[in-house]
């Protein structure tokens, strides 16, 4: 297991001793956030989070603020990027941690982590980020990004489920959330699970040594799928295709038809996607993350997200191309909208 | 999640489109979800002759209107107004719990449609 924490630990430039195992990447943000809101209670009650951020820190800080924190919930603009100014503007004498994500799930832009970190530490709070999305996809070095904490799931990197990790700065002070024993230098009680470890190591190792070759192929296909599927059907938008972005996601909204009737159709066709929010498909709600980006409510809830991956061929995606134009076109026919009457 | 008829009904839907001459025409708007249906009738003697939908919504929402419109045709304007949502689902073998709120769009279509008939002829 030490040798699993070197492996970790070295990949992303820290020390083994600044690695706490935990359960995923729910568990690292909750760890994190509570953790050092708890820890610095009496420095001061206020955090920053952004609008864009998954369930796993939102619910958290929600939580937080009925606990009688304040929280500030920082906008972005169209491309869903947070920006420095605003961060800077938001910060106040009693800003204890801020906590910004690494690359949205759902739009994969990548945010200005080296530029917001600089920012949070000239202010002297904490800055955590949840850099699931980011952790075996694109290199990471914890001193350059200038984090304090950084939350990690192995699943995301072909890693084993329920299984994760924390990058704790030497020096940050957290209040353990799970109580009990001394395990993790006493930040998370518990035996912990040991071959889950092993195979989060040997996952991100493997992660690390294709990470090159697949960005470049993935990243290829991706873009490939995008112009043939804006050169082919017409009144949809790519989002966030100027900005940084993870070479493995896109998401693309439909105009005039909803977001589940199109992941139906896709898979009666055998292609797998993702509408709105991965995690909340059963929920009613357009994304939180497409409203925030000022997108309207009815083009929120078109959305279909595909995320490519190590085993996504041409082939697939050239099936993707073929038929979703058809697709498309059979729903706008059902449709009250988008005619001209 | 879905059964094989609300699959069958959303892939197949049937009585898609407009009426241009309709008697009586009903948009509602589902304010869960914002999703949109509109419903359009063709009303003889007090009987539902023609019925046609376009909806913007869920695959839920989809069978659902195709299920309502094929369930009031033939159908007098009283009958059709006692077909309810649970009917709609019903006739679909069924709704997941989460998506039984889809097919109140279907029931408050042909309400809307049948009130936008009487309406029309009261002024004639
Ligand atoms: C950005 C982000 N944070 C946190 C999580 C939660 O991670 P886990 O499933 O390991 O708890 C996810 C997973 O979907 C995610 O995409
Ligand atoms: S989710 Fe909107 S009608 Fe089904």
């Amino acid at each position: 297991m030490e040798k699993a924490r070197s492996v970790i630990a070295r990949s992303i430039g820290a020390r083994d001793e600044e690695i706490v195992f935990t359960s995923g990447g729910t568990e690292s943000n909750n760890l994190a956030i509570r953790g050092v809101a708890q820890a610095l209670r009496k420095k001061g009650n206020h955090l920053v989070t952004s609008s864009i951020e998954h369930h796993a820190v939102l619910n958290v800080f929600r939580a937080l603020e009925k606990e009688g924190f304040v929280v500030t919930y920082l906008p972005v603009d169209r491309e869903g990027l947070v920006h420095p100014e605003d961060l800077r503007k938001a910060l106040r004498p009693e800003t204890i941690l801020v906590s910004i994500m690494h690359a949205n799930n759902e739009t994969g832009v990548i945010e200005p982590i080296e530029e917001l970190s600089r920012v949070v530490r000239e202010h002297g709070a904490v800055f955590h980020t949840d850099a699931v999305q980011t952790v075996g996809k694109i290199p990471i070095q914890v001193d350059a990004l200038g984090v304090d904490l950084l939350s990690a799931s192995a699943h995301k990197f072909y890693g084993p489920k329920g299984v994760g990790f924390l990058y704790v700065r030497k020096g940050t002070r957290l209040a353990p959330q799970i109580l009990g024993g001394h395990h993790e230098r006493s930040r998370r009680a518990g035996t912990e699970n040991v071959p889950g470890i092993v195979g989060m190591a040997k996952a991100l190792e493997i992660a690390q040594d294709e990470m090159g070759e697949e960005a470049g192929r993935v990243g290829t296909l991706r873009d490939w799928l995008e112009e043939e599927l804006q050169a082919r059907v017409p009144d949809i938008v790519i989002v966030s295709r100027g900005a940084p972005r993870l070479y493995n996601t896109s998401l693309v909204l439909v105009e005039y038809v909803e977001g589940e009737s199109l992941l139906l159709n896709l898979d009666f066709e055998g292609i797998c996607v993702s509408s709105g929010s991965a995690c909340t498909s059963s929920s009613l709600e357009p994304s939180h993350v497409l409203l925030a980006c000022g997108y309207p409510h009815a083009l929120a809830h078109g959305s279909i997200r595909f995320s490519l991956g190590k085993w996504t061929t041409k082939e697939e995606i050239s099936r993707v191309v073929a038929v979703f134009p058809g697709i498309v076109e059979k729903l706008r026919a059902i449709s009250p909208f988008g005619k001209v009457r | 999640m879905y059964t094989e008829k609300v699959l069958e009904h959303f892939r197949n839907p049937r009585n898609v489109g407009r009426i241009e001459d309709a008697d009586g025409v009903g948009k509602v708007g589902n304010p869960v979800c914002g999703d949109v249906m509109v419903m359009y009738l063709k009303i003889r003697d007090d009987r539902i002759e023609d019925a046609k939908f376009e909806t913007f919504g869920c695959g839920a929402a989809i069978a659902t209107s195709s299920m309502a419109t094929e369930l009031i045709k033939g159908k007098t304007v009283e009958e059709a107004l006692r077909v309810t949502n649970r009917a709609v689902a019903e006739a679909l073998g069924g709704l997941p719990p989460h998506k039984m709120h889809c097919s109140v769009l279907a029931e408050e279509a042909i309400r809307a449609a049948i009130e936008d008939y009487q309406a029309k002829r009261q002024r004639k």
